[in-house]
């Protein structure tokens, strides 16, 4: 390669690589959950702040046990998540402020379409997840501490169940692969609304159970204290909340669909 | 199934900046280091070299979360506030291309001899100018040098997922986008990214060769 084909090469890699680095406007880092960023709502709702208030917003989606570590972290500026006593402790702890439930949907109780334990017939979660312990019909669960993950331990725990391994399958992984390795082993499995319906096309477990107030999944906004983080961005924070809850969000929230369904709900004012 | 729409590209972008960026700066520092610990006679030198060999072996996982206790504002350097930025991923890549690049550099020069460099010195040279004589004649031995550690940056993942956080449009490459789209289902849409990312691999080894012939 001769010399001028070299400082061009490498000219070009730089300013590509300044351009990639530098930031046109502020930007706000938004920690969310899997389930929610697979959903697609964001990718659709965001761009409209970005918009109106020029600025970009990473958004960083893990399980919600490490959203929240990144917001603790001060490693993001606002945190998307629904996990609610995770939420509740974050914010007494100091590290969270103007904690405002969004929006909500739910969970329903997915298994094959021969149902083995009977889960379509049960009277409540709590009955479902019984029935599915009594038959010891293979679950595949989440095992990754995100916000789906827990409510799903709950419901194990609440009726002093202690799942076998034998049937009850940890992937570790984010609500969609889950869900793949459910429908691959034909097993039992929790998820919420918004991943179903964005898959249901993909994969043959049916929705068995849904419905009841254990099932009932609340999506939080809080912003990351700026005294434990003053570098945070707190301010745009602030404005990105306000605009979620504004009647014009909520609007867009609501007109989201996946397919005809709306996988999202927000929630009314208290 | 792919268009050339601004996502992909930005994706390939992201790969390609990031990966050139990192792989050339492991080889400024590995160069000298590589020719060192090659001429050099000293007492840890083959335990140098072992713990050099062995380090190409770490997981990339283990890298990018050491990184990220040091990068993530609770940690030390906190304050450069770069996790979750392009920079970071191009930390976290030259610490995981600098062990191939330098044992490459330290072997194929051990093979090389340092006659360039003596003959150099004999008839004069300083110190500065010899090595660069040297490096003239060691030209393939970095080349190579490059491309594996090019190759072993292009196609990881562990690092730039740690340390990039997979961000649309800012940190996203080709590996952490597959993935995201693994994990989504669409294993068609990660094979098609996994065919690109080889692609590109590719050309870059081809043109990478075609310099080589052309001298």
């Amino acid at each position: 390669m001769s010399g001028i084909q070299k400082v061009i090469l490498f000219t070009t890699l730089v300013a590509n690589m300044v351009a990639l680095t530098a930031e046109a406007g502020e930007t706000l880092r938004l920690g969310t959950t899997t389930s929610l960023y697979e959903s697609g709502l964001l990718d659709y709702l965001l761009p409209v702040f970005e918009a109106r208030n020029n600025c970009k917003l990473h958004v960083i989606s893990a399980g919600t046990g490490k959203a929240i570590q990144l917001g603790k972290n001060g490693d993001v500026d606002v945190l998307l998540v629904h996990a609610q006593e995770a939420e509740v402790t974050f914010v007494k702890e100091g590290y969270g402020l103007h904690r405002t439930e969004l929006m909500h949907n739910d969970f329903i109780v997915l298994g094959p379409k021969e149902d083995p334990a009977g889960v379509r017939t049960a009277v409540d979660a709590a009955a479902a997840v019984r029935k599915i312990y009594n038959t010891a019909q293979p679950f595949v669960s989440r095992g990754d501490d995100s916000g789906t993950d827990k409510r799903e331990k709950t419901l194990w725990s609440q009726s002093g169940l202690k799942p076998d391994a034998s049937w009850y399958m940890e992937t570790g992984q984010g609500m969609t692969a889950t869900l793949m390795i459910a429908d691959e082993k034909n097993a039992y499995c929790l998820a919420d609304r918004s991943t179903w319906l964005f898959n249901k096309g993909k994969i043959r477990l049916e929705l068995l159970f849904q419905g009841g107030k254990d099932l009932f999944n609340p999506y939080s906004v809080i912003a990351v204290n700026p005294q434990k983080h003053p570098h945070a961005n707190y301010l745009l924070s602030k404005v990105f909340i306000k605009w979620l809850t504004s009647p014009e969000c909520k609007k867009l929230i609501n007109d989201y669909k996946i397919g005809d369904s709306q996988p999202f709900f927000t929630s009314s004012d208290k | 199934m792919l268009s050339l729409d601004r996502e992909f590209l930005s994706i390939v972008m992201v790969s390609l900046s990031v990966s050139f960026a990192s792989t050339f700066l492991s080889v400024l520092l590995a160069i000298p280091v590589g020719i060192w610990l090659a001429t050099a006679r000293f007492k840890g030198r083959q335990i140098t070299i072992t713990i050099l060999n062995t380090s190409m072996s770490i997981p990339t996982v283990v890298i990018g979360l050491f990184l990220y206790s040091l990068l993530s504002r609770q940690g030390p350097l906190g304050g450069l506030g770069i996790l979750f930025t392009p920079a970071a991923m191009i930390a976290g890549q030259c610490i995981l291309a600098f062990p191939i690049i330098a044992a490459t550099i330290t072997g194929g020069v051990s093979n090389l001899g340092n006659k360039p460099y003596i003959a150099a010195r004999l008839l004069g040279a300083s110190h500065t100018r010899s090595t660069f004589l040297f490096l003239r004649e060691a030209k393939l031995i970095v080349m190579t040098s490059a491309l594996a550690g090019f190759g072993r940056v292009f196609s990881e993942i562990g690092v730039s997922m740690m340390l990039g956080g997979n961000i649309r449009f800012y940190t996203r490459n080709i590996t952490t986008a597959i993935a995201l789209e693994t994990s989504r289902g669409e294993f068609g849409l990660g094979i098609a990214l996994g065919i690109v990312l080889l692609t590109v691999a590719f050309l870059i080894n081809a043109i990478a060769y075609s310099f080589r012939k052309a001298r």
